[in-house]
């Protein structure tokens, strides 16, 4: 695994699997929406409505995982202090961000269909407007630390308090009474999503999962050629005028 | 101690304290985060709730589903099966709303002991299945009517 912390090392990997995924990532959303929309029942309680399952619960499920890497790759990097996992956190955050935002908007819309009420504050809900909170307070620290060597640190620190946000958002629904129902593949008592659902809920999920990695490898690319080429003017600088080497 | 080491003992140990001092400030918290109280609770703080704007939640009985003369309103029992409680709201009812279904209602409690709604929503189950399957189940018998907690 540390083989992979070596920027260069990284660079060239993700050449190689950004294609792979992209295209990975394509086929899984093609065959998930074909299930999800064409190839599945309705409900026998929701009906139609109850395909906005397909899109909500993906994007709820990588809402919290892409904030346990993020927290992860900051913890790693303040104890093993590897560069590259500082960068893999800060540039999975906006993708975090806009999963939470789809969760929240389907949500509210499916909650329309079917309890009646777009928003209630109960405690799932808020606890997962919290995070949106985290991840736009997060983004809105990197964008105004532009780079200073102290912004890394505050971030892993965000990251890593705003982890406790994160077991909340699940036992939400289990330790208090809400009105968003308790969850229905992690449990005790088995799945309670029929195999017909659940193929396309999972498909989706894979997509969803998939979609995150590729533009993932791609922004942290991004960065590293960002840092690179920042370098590279930097000692052009100084071969220019000599005196800024000091 | 390698400093790597200690790093790692200190992340741990700000999560664990952090996570502590946490689910201290939730367990204190309890009762404001619960969204709705059910007939039973509200019942034995009857004095305390009274005429107060509250959120209750429950099982719709079976076959107590009533049309009340003026338009638009219907009164039905609600239950956590120790208690239950009359409910009169006017209004429009969620598509869920049935029989037999979890509801949360918001209105208050009068000194009839009876629930007037300002708001009703429809709480459903997280179990998921197609029409056929529920039809099957129901005809084999091994149907279990969802149970909301």
């Amino acid at each position: 695994m540390t083989r992979f912390a070596n920027p260069k090392k990284f660079y060239n990997l993700s050449q190689k699997l950004i294609p792979i995924l992209g295209i990975t990532t394509l086929l899984f959303f093609a065959i998930g929406l074909y299930f999800a929309l064409f190839h599945s029942p309705a409900d026998y309680q929701q009906g139609e409505s109850v395909r906005m399952m397909y899109i909500h619960v993906p994007a709820a499920w990588f809402s919290t995982l892409i904030f346990v890497f993020m927290a992860t790759m900051s913890g790693v990097a303040f104890v093993w202090r590897h560069p590259l996992a500082d960068l893999l956190a800060q540039e999975a955050a906006l993708i975090g961000a806009i999963y939470t935002s789809i969760a929240l908007i389907t949500g509210s819309l499916w909650g329309k269909l079917a309890w009646g009420a777009y928003w209630v504050w109960d405690a799932r809900l808020t606890s997962v407007l919290i995070l949106l909170f985290l991840y736009i307070a997060y983004l809105a620290l990197k964008q105004s630390m532009q780079d200073k060597p102290i912004a890394s640190k505050m971030l892993r620190l965000l990251a890593l308090i705003g982890l406790l946000n994160i077991p909340i958002i699940k036992g939400s629904v289990q330790w208090w009474t809400t009105l968003h129902q308790p969850p229905s593949i992690i449990r005790s008592l088995g799945i309670s999503i029929h195999m017909s659902m659940l193929i396309p809920l999972l498909l989706m999920a894979a997509a969803f999962g998939l979609f995150f990695l590729t533009i993932l490898l791609m922004r942290t690319q991004t960065r590293l050629l960002n840092i690179k080429t920042i370098a590279l003017l930097k000692k052009q600088d100084q071969l220019d005028d000599p005196s800024l080497a000091a | 101690m390698k400093p790597k080491y200690k790093r790692l003992s200190i992340v741990l140990l700000v999560i664990t304290l952090l996570g502590g001092a946490l689910t201290l400030t939730l367990c204190a918290l309890e009762e404001s985060m619960m969204y709705f109280m059910t007939p039973e609770e509200l019942l034995s703080k009857k004095e305390q709730f009274l005429n107060q704007q509250i959120r209750l939640g429950g099982l719709v009985k079976e076959n107590s589903l009533k049309a009340l003369p003026e338009p638009m309103s219907v009164e039905f029992i609600v239950t956590d099966t120790n208690q239950e409680l009359k409910m009169i709201y006017k209004g429009i009812l969620p598509d869920l709303f049935r029989e037999g279904q979890g509801i949360i209602a918001i209105g208050k409690l009068t000194e009839n002991n009876q629930f007037e709604a300002s708001q009703i929503l429809a709480k459903h189950d997280e179990t998921y299945m197609p029409k056929e399957v529920a039809d099957a189940l129901k005809k084999k018998a091994l149907w279990k009517e969802p149970v909301n907690e």
